[in-house]
C-alpha cells in the first residue's frame, strides 16, 4: 500500500515549469495563429482543425487510454451538436451567452454515453466495437425517422448570432468564432489531460493492458471503462457544440459511420499511445484533406493507402515516430541519422511521387471526359495520350524504389548505432 | 396466404445471401479471432471482377473465375497484411481490416468509377420460373437459392467428411497441437481466409446484378453482415444461418406489410392529435414498418447483446 501511495504522490507531484510549458506555448500559439495566417480560408481551416482536435482527443480517451475501439463515436458529437442547434432556435437562446453553449452539448453527449455505456462497456475489444457500430448505425438510421429532432434529410440549422452578446461580442465573424473554439479547445484538452492523470484515468490504462489484474486489485473493469466512456461522450458533445456554433447546421452526415471512421483514422494516424498524438493527427489530416482535395480528385485513395500503411508499419502513429527520436537526441547522436535519412527518404519520396504520378495519369486516361486529354501535374501540362509522362513517372518510381531499398540497410545500421549509448556497443 | 409464400421466398433469398457472407466471416473469426471488417469489400470485388469478366466471356465464366480470383486476393491480404499486423494484437487487426475496407472502396472507385455499372443477369435466367397465383417468382431468385444451397452442401461435406476439413476443425480448437503433428497451420489459416473471401466473392457475383453493383455496395451490406454473426453468436456456423434467415425474413416482412404506428396507437386507445405534423409526437404517429425495416437488425442485435451477450448459439466469450 505504501508503494502505491508513493507513486501517486509522484504522479500528482504538483505543477512544475516543465509540465506547464507545453500548455503555455500552445495557448500563446493559439492566440497568435490568426495574426500569422490572416486569410479567411485559413481561419476556417483552423476552426475545423480545432474541432477535430477536441473530437480526436475525446476519441483517444477510449481507444488509446481505455483500449476501446469505437465505430460509433460520431453519434455523441452529433447528438451534442443537434441539441445545441435546437437551443439556437429557441427563444431562450437570447438569454444564454454563446460561449456556454458547447457545455450543453457536452452534457447531452454525456447523458447519451451514460445510457449506451451501461450495456456497451461490459467488455472491451471486439464486443465493444460491434456494439458501438450497431448503436452508431441505429442512431444514424433514426435520423431520417425521428424528423422532429434530427430534421430528416436536410438536417437542422440555426443562427449563432441570436445569442446573448458576450461582453459585446456577437460572434458575427469567423475570427470571433475562432477564439471561442480555441478557448474551448484549450480548456477541454487540459481537462482531458488532467483526467488521464487522475487515479481513474490511470486505472483506465491498467484495465486496457490487463483487465484481469485490475479486477484482482479490486477495481471493476466495467466501471472503469464506463467512466472513461462517459467522459469521452462529454468531450465529444463539446466538439459537437463547437461544430454547431461554427457551421450552424447539423445533418445525418454528423452521425454516420463515415464520420466515426474518419475520426478513428485521424486518431490512429496521429498515434494512440501518446496524449498529443491525436492533436498531430488532426492537424496533419485537416491539412492533407484541404491541400490534397484541391490538387486531386482521388485524395481519399491516398489517405486510405496512408492509413493502411500506418497500421502495418507504424502502429504507434506519427507521434510515436516522433517519440522514437527522443533517445538519439538525448544521447546526442542524432547527427548520425541525418545522412542516412537523406539518402533513404529522398528516393522514397521520389518513388511515391512517381507512383502517384502514374496513378493520376491512369485515372485521367480512364475517367476524363472523352476528347479531354490535357492534364496538369506537378506544374507541368501534358497530354495523357503521349508516352513520355508514363515513362518518366515509371522511371521515377523504379529508380526511387531501387535507391531507397539499397540505402535502407545503411539507415537501419545508423539507427541502431544512434540508439546505443557509448560504451555499450563495444 | 400467397403473399406470405412470396415473401417467404424473398426473405429466403436475402437470408441465404447474408449467410454466404457471414459463413466466411464467422469461419475466419473462429479461426483467427479477428473480425474481418473488409469482408463485404471482397463481396464487392466479386461483383466487379465478375462484371469485368462477363464483358469478355459472359456471365457463366464470370461466376466460375471471379470467386477464385477474390480468394487469391484474400489469401494475399492474409499473407502479407494481416499476418504482419497480428503481432500488435486484435484491435490493430480490426483497424487494419477497417482501413482495408476504405482502401478497397477507393480502389474500386478508381478503376470502375463512382457510378453504378451495368452488370446484368444472363438472358437465360430472365423472366419468371413459376408463379404463385398472380405473383411471378423470377428464375434468377430460384437460381440464387439453389446455388447457395449447393455451396453449403459442398462446404458441409468438406468440413465434416474430408481430411482437409478435419485438419481445419482441429486447427480451430488446438492450433498448437495440429502444428506439432506436422501440419502447416499458417497455410491452413491462409487457405481458410482465401476460401472465406471467395465465398463472399460468390455472393457478390450472384447478388451484383439484382442488388446493383456500385462502390457503396460493400458499405450497405457490410454492417448487416456483422450484425448477423453477432446475433448468431460469433464463431457459430449454425447460428449464422439462423440469424441470417431471421434477418432476411424480418426485413422482408416489415417491408411487405405496411404496419402503421397510427393503427396500433389508435387500437390502444390513444387519440390522434390534429393536425399531426404540429404535434411533438408526429414522428411516432407517422411511423410505418417499411420505414424501420432497415434498422430492425440493429435493434435486434442490441437486444441480443444486452440480454444474451454470447449471441443465439455462441458458446464462447468473445
Amino acid at each position: 500500500m505504501q508503494s502505491l501511495d508513493k507513486t501517486q504522490t509522484r504522479l500528482e507531484g504538483g505543477v512544475s515549469m516543465k509540465t506547464a510549458m507545453p500548455w503555455i506555448v500552445s495557448a500563446v500559439m493559439l492566440v497568435l495563429m490568426p495574426f500569422i495566417f490572416q486569410s479567411n480560408s485559413a481561419i476556417t481551416i483552423m476552426n475545423q482543425m480545432a474541432i477535430t482536435i477536441v473530437f480526436a482527443l475525446s476519441y483517444n480517451m477510449l481507444l488509446g487510454q481505455g483500449g476501446m475501439l469505437s465505430f460509433g463515436h460520431a453519434v455523441y458529437m452529433g447528438v451534442g451538436g443537434f441539441v445545441c442547434v435546437h437551443v439556437m432556435n429557441w427563444d431562450i437562446f437570447g438569454s444564454i451567452p454563446l460561449p456556454l453553449l458547447p457545455l450543453l452539448g457536452g452534457i447531452f453527449g454525456m447523458i447519451l454515453a451514460s445510457l449506451v455505456g451501461y450495456f456497451s462497456t461490459r467488455k472491451a475489444g471486439t464486443v465493444f466495437a460491434m456494439i458501438s457500430l450497431g448503436v452508431g448505425e441505429l442512431i444514424a438510421a433514426c435520423s431520417v425517422i425521428i424528423v422532429v429532432f434530427f430534421g430528416g434529410e436536410e438536417g437542422v440549422s440555426g443562427d449563432r448570432t441570436y445569442g446573448m452578446p458576450f461582453f459585446g461580442v456577437e460572434f458575427l465573424s469567423q475570427i470571433e468564432v475562432y477564439y471561442l473554439t480555441a478557448g474551448w479547445l484549450l480548456i477541454s484538452a487540459l481537462l482531458m489531460y488532467l483526467f488521464s492523470r487522475t487515479p481513474i484515468g490511470r486505472m483506465a490504462n491498467a484495465v486496457r493492458d490487463n483487465p484481469e489484474r485490475a479486477e484482482f486489485l479490486g477495481y471493476s473493469s466495467r466501471w472503469v471503462r464506463y467512466n472513461s466512456f462517459v467522459a469521452a461522450g462529454f468531450f465529444a458533445g463539446i466538439a459537437g457544440g463547437l461544430f454547431a456554433i461554427n457551421y450552424e447546421i447539423l445533418t445525418e452526415e454528423n452521425l454516420n459511420l463515415t464520420t466515426s471512421g474518419s475520426i478513428l483514422l485521424v486518431t490512429f494516424l496521429g498515434g494512440v499511445g501518446v496524449f498529443f498524438g491525436p492533436v498531430v493527427g488532426a492537424i496533419v489530416f485537416t491539412l492533407l484533406q484541404t491541400v490534397l482535395s484541391l490538387e486531386t480528385e482521388i485524395w481519399s485513395l491516398y489517405v486510405g493507402a496512408l492509413f493502411v500503411a500506418t497500421v502495418m508499419f507504424f502502429p504507434s502513429g506519427l507521434a510515436g515516430v516522433m517519440q522514437m527520436h527522443i533517445v538519439p537526441i538525448k544521447l546526442g547522436k542524432w547527427r548520425l541519422l541525418v545522412m542516412p535519412y537523406i539518402v533513404t527518404l529522398v528516393p522514397a519520396i521520389v518513388c511515391i511521387l512517381g507512383l502517384s504520378g502514374l496513378i493520376e495519369v491512369l485515372f485521367h486516361a480512364r475517367h476524363a471526359a472523352i476528347g479531354e486529354t490535357e492534364m496538369t501535374l506537378f506544374w507541368v501540362t501534358f497530354q495523357h495520350t503521349e508516352i513520355w509522362p508514363w515513362v518518366v513517372f515509371a522511371l521515377m518510381a523504379a529508380l526511387g524504389f531501387w535507391l531507397a531499398r539499397k540505402n535502407a540497410p545503411q539507415l537501419m545500421e545508423a539507427w541502431h548505432k544512434a540508439n546505443t549509448p557509448d560504451g555499450a556497443d563495444t | 396466404m400467397d403473399l406470405i409464400l412470396v415473401n417467404l421466398i424473398d426473405g429466403l433469398v436475402t437470408g441465404l445471401l447474408l449467410f454466404m457472407l457471414s459463413a466466411g466471416l464467422t469461419l475466419i473469426f473462429s479461426m483467427m479471432g479477428v473480425l474481418n471488417f473488409a469482408h463485404a469489400s471482397f463481396y464487392m470485388l466479386g461483383a466487379y471482377f465478375a462484371y469485368q469478366i462477363s464483358t469478355y466471356l459472359g456471365f457463366w465464366m464470370g461466376l466460375l473465375i471471379a470467386p477464385p480470383l477474390v480468394g487469391i486476393v484474400g489469401a494475399a491480404v492474409e499473407r502479407y497484411g494481416l499476418r504482419r499486423v497480428h503481432q500488435y494484437g486484435h484491435v490493430p487487426e480490426l483497424i487494419f481490416t477497417f482501413g482495408l475496407a476504405l482502401l478497397i472502396e477507393e480502389l474500386v472507385k478508381f478503376i470502375w468509377g463512382n457510378d453504378q455499372i451495368p452488370y446484368q443477369i444472363p438472358e437465360i435466367l430472365e423472366g419468371a420460373a413459376f408463379s404463385i397465383s398472380s405473383y411471378d417468382i423470377p428464375a434468377y431468385k430460384v437460381f440464387m437459392i439453389f446455388l447457395s444451397l449447393g455451396i453449403f452442401a459442398g462446404l458441409l461435406f468438406v468440413m465434416t467428411r474430408t481430411r482437409v476439413g478435419m485438419i481445419i476443425q482441429a486447427a480451430l480448437s488446438y492450433p498448437r497441437t495440429v502444428e506439432a503433428l506436422g501440419h502447416n497451420v499458417p497455410l491452413v489459416f491462409m487457405g481458410v481466409f482465401g476460401v472465406g473471401t471467395a465465398l463472399a466473392g460468390v455472393a457478390g457475383v450472384i447478388a451484383g446484378p439484382v442488388l446493383s453493383t456500385f462502390p457503396g455496395m460493400a458499405f450497405v451490406l457490410g454492417s448487416i453482415v456483422f450484425v448477423t454473426i453477432v446475433i448468431g453468436g460469433l464463431g457459430s456456423l449454425g447460428g449464422a444461418l439462423v440469424a441470417a434467415l431471421i434477418i432476411g425474413w424480418l426485413t422482408t416482412f416489415a417491408k411487405a406489410y405496411n404496419i402503421r404506428m397510427e393503427d396500433i396507437l389508435t387500437s390502444l386507445g390513444f387519440t390522434k392529435p390534429e393536425p399531426v405534423w404540429d404535434s411533438a409526437w408526429a414522428d411516432l404517429w407517422t411511423l410505418t414498418s417499411p420505414q424501420i425495416a432497415d434498422i430492425l437488425p440493429y435493434l435486434l442485435m442490441i437486444l441480443i447483446l444486452v440480454f444474451r451477450p454470447y449471441g443465439l448459439f455462441g458458446k464462447r466469450d468473445v
